[in-house]
């Protein structure tokens, strides 16, 4: 049997509150166990969760960039369940009216673009860390517990696990450019389930899905999803029959393991939360929001190459991320030339940050400080081989003042003419077969010559001028 | 009948209530008169009244986005039974993905 797949994620996004989404507790990663949570966390008798307002503002600004719609009322939700990770036995969630709805993304596969269609974002609540011990025992820790959450559902539009990877760097994408959440996976702060069924080609309906769980990277999404294809595809082509269940990605096998049968949505018991009062979200506030989104990569894209005159393939690498590309942005405001600061960031700073594996913006550069380079070397005050001594010292050190550090460490190139022809003439009197070679049409002699000048400088005299003033010399004698 | 047996244990099991197999008759019997009871409000003409999520109408209550240090560990800890390293230590979870988050 011809086989189609069919794929929808699910995926959640930590939001990069100070708080957590109903509590003043701390949403912050790294503290001691258990230090930051509170008693409205731990759901005791009498508490009152109050919705944290810069949660709502986040949610909305990723729904935007989404392009989903925003839901002017909306309001919470209890989904009940078991589990020592949550201790009020309840996830605050958002059921039947999701802050966002009806949004959309483009991905591109193998250079062409698919609309992938977005269901609803909605608001919620992390859940606490596991982790399982080896002596019949479990350990909690519920600081992450509370940390607001949006889900992002897909429609059922994606058709292979390349699909799903695309859809899934292109949410990361944009997610970032918010700057609503860090949304790195090997984090957590970007996570991510899959449905998956197969139909036979040209059937609508669709066929009995897997949610597929802990995918938690994007090469794991990949694999999982492929194993999935295989064993649905046996199943159905030896005329057996799926059943609806939710597997587990084992990472050490890269296959899925079965971990439960699906109970249905009324198992969790919905029901609006009595806490907290609806929300009413202005037209106004929505404005607000989308005109505090930055710029996103596609127009940061076509901007650079319209404006700053950089190839498409430069304006892609360099809004790869946020930050690399408010850093170009930035660089260029300094008054660095767009190709050049293309060309640095593209080159040496990006084998830098790789072979470090650190991120750009833990490096001791500053846009200031790589314009000023580029400026020094686009007007001679450094060559290009001394820049890259320069560069090390910038990203690893720093710099205030680009120009006054290399007066001080003696790396500016020497230029002047009364300064160069002492060095030529004394060069020259020392290799007369050198002089001779030349004046026989040996053009190796001069190489030879321009070299031992630029020994006899340490490299600093600009290659430029000694070469035009060591042909005039020449001429000379 | 608007609820079954059947229906009164799955919603025992998922709240996690024992119900004496003896009682399930009884508690169907009242749950479903409960039910009947409500149900009158079908009997309403709600032709164009708008329907209620909350019973206040209250909206927009929020705070602001501002961190409070979280509650003495100790006097968290008073309900834990057992605890190991600054952990709640609970009988091992079977990872059957319980957490839903």
């Amino acid at each position: 049997m011809n086989l189609e797949t069919v794929i929808g994620l699910e995926v959640h996004v930590e939001l990069k509150t100070e708080s957590k989404m109903f509590s003043p507790s701390p949403a912050h990663f790294g503290a001691e166990p258990n230090t930051n949570t509170n008693v409205i966390d731990w759901g005791h008798p009498g508490v009152l969760p109050v919705v944290n307002k810069q949660a709502i503002e986040f949610g909305m600004k990723a729904a935007l960039a989404l392009n989903c719609k925003i839901a002017t009322h909306t309001k919470f939700d209890r989904k009940n369940y078991f589990y020592p990770d949550n201790p009020k036995a309840y996830q605050i969630s958002q059921f039947d009216q999701p802050i966002g709805y009806d949004g959309w993304i483009e991905i591109e596969v193998n250079g062409e673009t698919k609309k992938i269609r977005i269901e609803r974002v909605h608001l919620e609540e992390d859940a606490g860390k596991n982790m399982h011990g080896e002596d019949g025992a479990s350990y909690v820790d519920l600081n992450r517990q509370g940390t607001p959450l949006i889900e992002i559902v897909s429609e059922a539009d994606m058709r292979s696990p390349e699909e799903a990877h695309a859809y899934l760097e292109t949410i990361k994408q944009l997610i970032q450019f918010t700057k609503v959440s860090d949304v790195k996976m090997q984090e957590g702060s970007m996570r991510c389930d899959a449905n998956i069924s197969l139909r036979p080609f040209g059937q609508e309906e669709f066929g009995t899905k897997a949610e597929i769980k802990n995918l938690n990277s994007f090469s794991y999404v990949k694999k999982g999803l492929e194993y999935e294809i295989n064993r649905q595809e046996k199943v159905l082509n030896a005329g057996g029959e799926l059943q609806q269940e939710t597997r587990r990605y084992d990472e050490t096998t890269g296959g899925t393991l079965l971990m439960r049968t699906k109970e249905g949505s009324s198992d969790y018991r919905y029901f609006p939360e009595p806490d907290i009062p609806n929300l009413e979200i202005s037209e106004e506030w929505i404005s607000e929001a989308r005109e505090s989104l930055p710029e996103m990569p596609k127009e940061r894209q076509a901007r650079y190459v319209k404006e700053y005159g950089l190839p498409a393939y430069d304006a892609v690498v360099l809004t790869a991320t946020v930050e690399m590309s408010d850093f170009f942005q930035e660089t260029v405001e300094h008054g660095a030339d767009p190709k050049q600061a293309s060309n640095w960031l593209m080159g040496e700073v990006s084998a830098y940050v790789n072979s470090e594996q650190i991120e750009l913006l833990d490096t001791a550069l500053t846009p200031k400080a790589l314009a000023e380079m580029i400026n020094l070397i686009a007007d001679g005050t450094i060559s290009s081989k001394i820049a890259k001594k320069v560069f090390k010292e910038l990203v690893t050190k720093g710099s205030d003042d680009v120009k006054v550090f290399v007066e001080e460490k003696g790396l500016v190139q020497l230029s002047d003419p009364s300064k160069l022809i002492p060095i030529i003439s004394e060069t020259l009197d020392k290799n007369e077969q050198s002089i001779e070679d030349y004046k026989n049409g040996k053009d190796r002699a001069l190489g030879f010559l321009v070299g031992q000048i630029m020994k006899q400088t340490k490299g600093q005299a600009n290659p430029g001028m000694v070469n035009k003033l060591l042909k005039e010399e020449l001429d000379k004698r | 009948m608007a609820i079954n047996e059947e229906t009164v244990k799955q919603v025992a099991k998922l709240a996690k209530l024992e119900i004496e197999e003896n009682d399930i008759h009884k508690f169907t019997t009242e749950i479903d008169s409960i039910i009947d009871m409500v149900e009158q409000l079908e009997g309403l003409d709600t032709e164009g009244v708008e329907g209620t999520y909350h019973g206040i109408s209250h909206h927009n209550v929020w705070r602001e986005d501002k961190a409070e240090k979280g509650t003495d560990k100790e006097a968290l800890f008073k309900n834990v039974k057992t605890r190991k390293n600054g952990y709640i230590e609970v009988p091992a979870m079977f990872d059957n993905g319980g957490s839903e988050a």
